[in-house]
């Protein structure tokens, strides 16, 4: 029945579109919904009208979430996409299942497409990379939190935007207070103040060089004094009104900025894009996340967040050819700069991004830029990024302790002793699925 | 006494085939394979798995969160079952004694009936806005600073009071059409009997209506165990973090968002036991206590 009704469906596509019965057709399951999901649309398109061999169709798949979960679905019933999104967090499950993808810089060099890792920014070359540094994941929507601050506000308060948190807490965050506002909010609890954290502060976050060398005898580090102390701070400031906590949600946390109850928010690079087209009712700006001084005198780059896109195992050598082609359009630095632009993502090649410099997209908005400067920071031992299994359970486990720190249900000591508990048998679990 | 029966063996269970090959496919094949697949650690892209025997149960039962949300469910549970049917009982002995406009209040009571729990979810949402929601806004009126999302025990109220809106209409159509299948002469008797009205119902009217209360309750425990799960994804916005959740929110956070496949199927054995439990103790225990007509 349902081989009759694609018969019957690909035979009545034929007689209307005979001239394209020779394109290869693939498909994209991705995340991005609302204006993200229109410029994805916009780019399957110009890709589709760039050459009449290829349709790429791009289909909208939910959250990050149900995104990775109904590509797995998928591929267990042998119908999965030929590119699938899959989120930071989910890298580790996609990575550690070889044979679910074919690694990009593969698909790449045996379709003929030329490949070197070095043209791809450094923040962003390793994180989607096997242990021997082959990237298997081609980054896509790459992103950095940034500090976003409301201009009008800061100016009112007399202060400039924070460079360390000892600066916000004795200087920036009692005048904003004095004129006002709240200081601060952050959406992401897990990728702001603990992944990135360890990242800006060169902290080792896991064993086994953060987890890339292998999920055997992974351990996490999260249970350390540094990372303590900036939530006890975190807490100080929530009792003095420097800091309020909306909630889990992201968009929770964004809205009082929005609404210019909160004069500093830390969110994402890829927020840019959405926040300059709501014309908000002030003038904003972003810069680099602050770092505790008594931790480092040498802040680092942060890790990127965001998704990349796998090109799954399975399909024919045409089909793959076509994904392949894809990639390539997609890294070309036009299209990057496109995105780059729309969305507020960082352009993940030098090429695109000197051709955004070279359009003077910096000149007219300078905080467009910042999550690329900051990932284009010096780089450290422990900066590439991270890469541990069941991560997706590990940050339901520290946005549900942190939550718990921030209501007053749990001390911070037990609360890191806790995440540290629990995600450690995450991972020894994660490490039984990989024999 | 003559016995009905079929002639040949082979006809009747031709005529099940149908529904137990339905009960077998969509039931206790998924079933099977959960049961199967708790026991073991799986690669969620189906490469390979590891038995790891009862671990998946062992590590469930020394988890203290795990507990912790079996506890807000038992209490939860305890909660929106008992709300729903008190209001809907207290709605429909009301409703009943009204004759004027009499179709126009039923109507209105019932129309929530037809809400999707993730839209009464959504309206929740809406009601509780920790800026401008006007429940919210009530409740600091009277001195709550009420945070949905943020604190536990604001956001466990709001989902029982969503979860208690939703389901009084069904409760109450059942209530209603219970009450009016009362035989009139045994109402009248009780009339002249007993001229507290208070006390009518507890002698009469309660007692007959223990057939639909007792069903209703069972589908008042299954309605808050297992079909709350759309008000709660809706009202944590898929992302429980600090926020109650069920046992059944836990199987999906675990198995769907998590891709912990043994470990969330261990979590449906046990929800699949606790079900067989309803049900024994449902024909067992209370059936036989209860007099149908």
């Amino acid at each position: 029945m349902k081989n009759l009704y694609i018969g019957a469906a690909s035979t009545a596509f034929a007689l209307i579109a005979n001239t394209a019965a020779a394109e290869v057709e693939i498909s994209w399951w991705h995340a991005m919904g609302g204006a993200l999901g229109e410029t994805v649309n916009q780019i399957a398109e110009d890709f589709n009208a760039s050459q009449d061999e290829y349709k790429i169709t791009p289909v909208f798949k939910g959250t990050y979430e149900e995104a990775l979960t109904a590509g797995i679905a998928a591929f267990r019933a042998g119908e999965q996409p030929n590119v699938l999104q899959v989120f930071d967090a989910g890298a580790a499950t996609v990575i550690g299942a070889q044979g679910a993808t074919v690694p990009v810089q593969d698909l790449l060099t045996d379709n003929g497409v030329a490949f070197n890792i070095e043209d791809y920014i450094s923040g962003v070359r390793y994180f989607y990379a096997d242990a021997d540094g082959k990237m298997i994941g081609m980054p896509f929507n790459s992103s950095s939190p940034v500090m976003y601050f409301n201009v009008d506000a800061l100016e009112k308060a007399g202060v400039e935007a924070p460079k360390t948190w000892e600066e916000f807490q004795t200087v920036t965050a009692p005048a904003l207070k004095d004129a006002g506002y709240v200081a601060l909010s952050q959406s992401h609890l897990p990728w702001i103040f603990t992944e990135n954290f360890h990242s800006r502060h060169n902290l080792p976050f896991a064993t086994n060089d953060n987890g890339y060398a292998g999920s055997d005898g992974t351990e996490i580090l999260v249970n350390n004094d540094a990372i303590k102390a900036h939530f006890t701070a975190v807490t100080d400031w929530q009792d003095k009104g420097y800091f309020e906590w909306f909630g889990t949600g992201w968009g929770d946390n964004q809205t009082p900025f929005e609404e210019g109850k909160v004069a500093i928010w830390l969110g994402s690079s890829g927020s840019f894009g959405g926040l300059a087209k709501k014309d908000l009712p002030f003038e904003f700006s972003a810069t680099y996340l602050p770092y505790w001084e008594a931790v480092t005198k040498e802040p680092k780059q942060t890790f990127i967040g965001g998704a990349s896109l796998f090109a799954m195992a399975g399909h024919e050598a045409e089909e793959n050819k076509a994904t392949a082609a894809f990639f390539e359009f997609l890294t070309k630095a036009e299209t990057q700069y496109f995105w780059h632009r729309e969305t507020g993502y960082v352009p993940i090649t030098k090429a695109a991004y000197e051709l955004a410099k070279a359009d003077g997209h910096y000149d007219r908005f300078p905080a467009a830029e910042t999550g690329i400067k900051q990932l284009s920071l010096p780089a450290g031992e422990h900066t590439k990024g991270y890469r541990m299994g069941f991560y997706v359970q590990i940050r339901d486990v520290m946005n549900r302790e942190y939550g718990r720190i921030l209501t007053g249900e749990t001390s911070v000591e037990d609360a890191f002793a806790t995440i540290e508990k629990e995600a450690n048998a995450l991972l020894a679990r994660f490490s039984k699925t990989q024999s | 006494m003559k016995r009905a029966g079929f002639t040949t063996r082979w006809l009747p269970i031709l005529l099940l085939l149908p529904q137990l090959s339905i009960i077998a496919i969509f039931f206790y094949w998924p079933a099977a394979h959960a049961v199967h697949s708790s026991f073991y650690l799986a690669d969620p892209f189906g490469f390979g798995a590891t038995y790891v025997g009862v671990d998946n149960y062992a590590d469930l039962a020394g988890s203290s969160e795990y507990l912790k949300v079996a506890r807000f469910t038992l209490i939860f549970t305890l909660l929106v079952t008992f709300f729903s049917l008190a209001l809907a009982l207290l709605l429909a002995v009301k409703a009943d004694n009204i004759i004027r406009g009499a179709k126009s209040y039923r109507t209105l009571l019932m129309w929530v009936y037809a809400v999707a729990p993730p839209v009464a979810g959504f309206i929740g949402l809406i009601m509780f806005n920790q800026s401008w929601g006007p429940l919210t806004e009530a409740a600091r009126a009277i001195g709550w600073d009420f945070k949905l999302g943020v604190n536990f025990n604001d956001t466990a109220t709001a989902m029982v009071l969503v979860a208690v809106w939703k389901q009084v209409p069904v409760n109450f159509i059942f209530f209603l059409s219970g009450l009016q299948s009362i035989p009139k002469p045994v109402r009248e008797a009780a009339l002249i009997d007993n001229r507290s009205a208070r006390g009518r119902f507890w002698d009469v009217t309660f007692p007959l209506l223990a057939p639909t209360g007792f069903f209703l309750l069972i589908i008042n425990i299954t309605y808050a165990l297992f079909d709350t799960f759309g008000v709660i994804d809706t009202m944590v916005k898929g992302e429980p973090g600090n926020n109650p959740m069920t046992l059944v929110y836990k199987v999906y956070v675990d198995g769907f968002r998590g891709n912990d496949m043994g470990g969330s199927s261990a979590q449906s054995v046990i929800l699949m036991l606790l079900v067989l439990a309803l049900t024994i103790f449902q024909f067992r225990l209370i059936e036989r206590r209860i007099h149908y007509t």
